[in-house]
């Protein structure tokens, strides 16, 4: 077998074998809860006559899992850890709120203008971000994490404050937006055709940054070796920037997504930690912009069908988090040993050398 | 202890990098090892220090045959390799860099490593601070880090890989008296060299390679001439350069002084007409670097002005001096110049002056390739910067330089090269004074200050205490004010 089937096979195996090893552990069948996982997610046999609502509600978490994705390679690429891709996302879902509260416009127009503002929403806390570090010199991690928490904080004081549903103060979420606000979906399901294309068109997007442009070959350079990058002209800091611009805007527009395709309104909740998730997916993927499509549906599957656990299984259905835990650490240590291995062979003095003096 | 290499393979691809090499390198000798850019000299010796595992081939050390998987094993094996591009955790203090990869574990006694840290830098005369950041020594202080802690770690083979490429002259001959007393002790030195007459200077016996081969061996002494005929297969000539009128004043200090550190004392000026090469000597970290750092806006002085072609460009950034045609080229190769991970084709286009959205490929691949074969880097325009050896990242950081520049600066510019290259790269840097770029240049090599520059001026600890002619004066001289050991400063 080539080295590079064996490295492409390895961590896929690595990762059949834990999770139904793990699923032996929590004391059922393996095949019972991956093929609930299905079930509820996909339907069983898949695509089968009447899961349509069920593809849908999948189709929809993939959707801002996809998104936040894209955004991340753009940040991982500048050589940032976007944690703050969470507050991204929910500060993407406050403005788009706002602007379905708020302006009152016939249904393409303001549809299309939720879709702006939830940009401009993320694209603003990331810019944040990215201050915080060019300028203040607080570490993206910490700065992005802060913000999380800030966003957070912000959206459960709208609802139980000034956004309150009329009478009650609730923390299940605001009132229903008007209909003109939500994204156009396909018979009776959340499916939205518009959010699919624009998750695609973004994907496909990220991959011509770094596959054609030149702003996408500086922000490589960046990411890779800052003072290098510097010597050469490329001012650093404003290519940072806009890596946690873009990143920004496009988990904006994947809380635009939860707050106007998946809830139709403003929860607490509102990310569902998709950001978080789209970090190990973008880790999966390793950061290859079309990976992306299948990884984060896989990670889509898991959240909506996991419900079915506790339902079907006498489950707890936390078991889907488990179970996507467990995934990307197996999935990263055979990866890690794929690379230890492809190191032993082809080498590379560098990490052997850090290896060496740890 | 006596080592001995047999039939050594490393290929990377089509490339034979080594291609059946046997070497033996008695006990207590200073071995030294010679060849062309890309010959294979760094990668042998990877190989030896357990960075790289060869394809094929014996290591034997003392008649026994070892295994070397990996750093670890080499070192534990008694030896130990000072890499060309010396690998210091810049993050972490000295002292730190100093501990880290002792096999002492978690019973490490740190008082008693700083100790005997401070012992040997005592012994051989070295100067490093173990408190300070490691980011902040210079080249040949990171160097001296690196020994002192193959020493401490027990090395008895010792690798240098162009030790010398970046330290001060007096540094190298500190470096010389610690590498001779090391063999009297029993220590095998290989140390990897362009330098012709350090090799003379210290080795007993010499190999020379040519595209990863074995090509001759040598019982020193022999003629420099005949070594460059080993090495090239002909001999080398330096032509003399004719001399280019000088015009208006290109670069232009006006009473610098720097907040602190470097160059805080006493204010600097100076004038760089165009077509004119000025050559800095003194010891690293004597203050040419904070120099260097001002002409290019890279650093801003807390007093006097700084003009470019006429224009005050004082308390502007680097990138305003990059748009005055100023360019800088630091010593770290692959710190400050290129980046690790993109091809030489994504250089070429990060360093050209394309404006558009989308990357022409197609185009930047030729042009790749034309730079690749004019300035015959050894690689292909798909090769990442860190595929290439030493002197061939330093070509392409050459070729990288822009067609139009009023100054260049540089640090150690043919840092790396052997003899033809670096005489090549001067043709063609010399070659700018005709469109009338000033050249501002700090070498180690006095001889190459000498040969190349008009005026050569000489720092020590902050202030330039020199300023010669370079046709009048010698390397004694220079070697003097170097060590700051003139009476009352050198003439201006
Ligand atoms: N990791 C790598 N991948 C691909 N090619 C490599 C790699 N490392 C070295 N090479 C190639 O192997 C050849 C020998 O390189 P090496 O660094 O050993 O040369 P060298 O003799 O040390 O040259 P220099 O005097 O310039 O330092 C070069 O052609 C180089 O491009
Ligand atoms: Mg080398």
């Amino acid at each position: 077998m080539s080295a590079r089937v064996q490295n492409l096979l390895l961590p896929i195996a690595v990762v059949v074998v834990s999770t139904v090893a793990l699923l032996f552990l929590a004391g059922t069948n393996p095949w019972d809860p991956i093929r609930f996982i299905i079930e509820g997610s996909i339907g069983w046999p898949p695509f089968e006559a009447g899961t349509a609502s069920k593809i849908g509600d999948t189709v929809m978490v993939w959707v801002p899992i996809a998104l936040a994705s894209a955004g991340l390679i753009v940040t991982f690429n500048a050589g940032m850890w976007n944690i703050g891709i969470e507050g991204q996302i929910i500060v993407g879902a406050i403005a788009a709120s706002w602007a379905a509260r708020t302006i009152s416009a016939p249904r393409p127009l303001l549809v299309f203008l939720t879709i702006v503002a939830g940009a401009i929403g993320g694209m603003l806390w990331g810019l944040l971000v990215g201050v915080l570090r060019t300028v203040g010199g607080v570490n993206e991690i910490f700065g992005g994490l802060g913000l999380d928490f800030v966003a957070v904080s912000i959206t459960t004081y709208l609802i139980i404050g000034p956004w309150s549903r009329s009478g009650v103060a609730s923390t299940s979420g605001t009132d229903i937006f008007p209909d003109a606000a939500l994204l156009p979906s396909f018979g009776g399901t959340r499916l939205s055709p518009l959010a699919i294309v624009i998750t695609l068109a973004a994907i496909g997007g990220v991959w011509i940054l770094f596959r054609g442009t030149l702003y996408g070959l500086k922000l490589k350079a960046v990411g890779a070796n800052r003072p290098s990058a510097f010597l050469m002209g490329i001012p650093t800091n404003r290519f940072l920037l806009g890596a946690f611009m873009i990143c920004g805007a496009l988990a904006g527009i994947a809380g635009t997504s939860q707050a106007t395709g998946f809830h139709f309104k403003l929860i607490p909740a509102i990310s569902g930690n998709y950001g978080f998730l789209a970090i190990l997916v973008v880790l999966l993927a390793r950061f290859r912009a079309f990976w992306v499509i299948p990884i984060s549906f896989f990670f889509a599957m898991i959240a909506v069908g996991a419900s079915q656990l506790d339902l079907r299984l006498d489950l707890s259905s936390t078991l889907g988090g488990v179970l996507q835990g467990t995934l990307v650490l197996s999935a990263m240590l055979g990866l890690g040993w794929a690379a230890y291995r492809a190191r032993k062979h082809a080498d590379a003095a560098d990490s052997a050398a850090q290896d060496a003096a740890t | 202890m006596s080592l001995e290499l047999r039939d050594i393979h490393k290929h990377y691809g089509p490339v034979r990098a080594n291609d059946g090499i046997s070497l033996t390198v008695a006990e207590g000798t200073l071995h030294g090892l010679l060849g062309e850019n890309g010959a294979g000299k760094s990668t042998l010796m990877k190989v030896l220090s357990g960075f790289h595992s060869a394809d094929s081939g014996e290591v034997v050390l003392d008649g026994k045959s070892i295994k070397l998987a990996s750093p670890d094993d080499a070192i534990a094996a008694g030896i130990g390799m000072l890499h060309q591009d010396p690998l210091v955790f810049l993050p972490f203090n000295v002292i730190d860099n100093f501990v880290l990869g002792s096999p002492g574990g978690s019973r490490l006694d740190r008082k008693k490593a700083a100790q005997e840290f401070a012992e040997l830098c005592d012994r051989y005369g070295f100067n490093i601070d173990p408190a300070s950041p490691a980011r902040l020594l210079t080249v040949g202080e990171r160097q001296q880090l690196e020994i002192v802690r193959l020493l401490w770690l027990g090395a008895r083979v010792l690798i240098l890989d162009e030790p010398t490429t970046g330290i001060s002259a007096d540094q190298r001959s500190k470096l010389f008296v610690t590498l001779k007393a090391l063999a009297t002790e029993g220590m095998s030195v290989i140390f990897v060299s362009h330098k012709l007459e350090e090799v003379a200077d210290l080795c007993e016996r010499v190999t020379v390679m040519t595209r990863g081969k074995v090509v001759g061996e040598a019982e020193m002494p022999v003629p420099p001439e005949q070594l460059v005929k080993m090495m090239f297969g002909q001999a080398v000539e330096v032509k003399d350069r004719p001399a280019v009128d000088h015009g208006a004043a290109q670069l232009k200090l006006s009473d610098i002084r720097t907040a602190s550190g470097m160059l805080s004392e006493e204010p600097v000026s100076l004038e760089v007409r165009a077509g004119e090469v000025v050559g800095l000597a003194g010891m690293e970290g004597s203050g040419q670097d904070a120099f260097l750092r001002i002409c290019s806006g890279m650093r801003n002085p807390r007093s006097g002005s700084v003009q470019i072609a006429g224009t005050d460009l004082t308390g502007k950034n680097y990138r305003d001096f990059l748009a005055a045609d100023v360019k800088y080229l630091p010593a770290g190769r692959l710190e400050e110049g290129l980046i690790e991970g993109l091809t030489i084709t994504e250089h070429f286009v990060l360093a050209g002056e394309d404006r558009g959205f989308f990357v022409d490929w197609g185009k930047a691949k030729k042009r790749a390739e034309a730079q690749v074969d004019h300035f015959t880097i050894k690689g292909t325009e798909a090769s990442t910067a860190e595929s290439l050896s030493g002197g061939n990242q330093q070509r392409l950081l050459l070729a990288m330089l822009p067609p139009r520049l009023n100054v260049l600066l540089m640090e150690h510019p043919t840092r790396g090269l052997d003899i033809e290259s670096a005489d090549w790269v001067w043709e063609q840097l010399l070659a700018r004074r005709e469109v009338g770029t000033s050249i501002v240049f700090a070498s180690a090599d006095l001889d190459e200050l000498l040969r190349y520059s008009d005026r050569i001026l000489v720092f020590f600890s902050g202030r330039i205490i020199g300023e010669l002619d370079a046709k009048a004066t010698n390397v004694d001289e220079i070697g003097l004010l170097i060590g700051g050991r003139s009476v009352d400063s050198g003439a201006a």
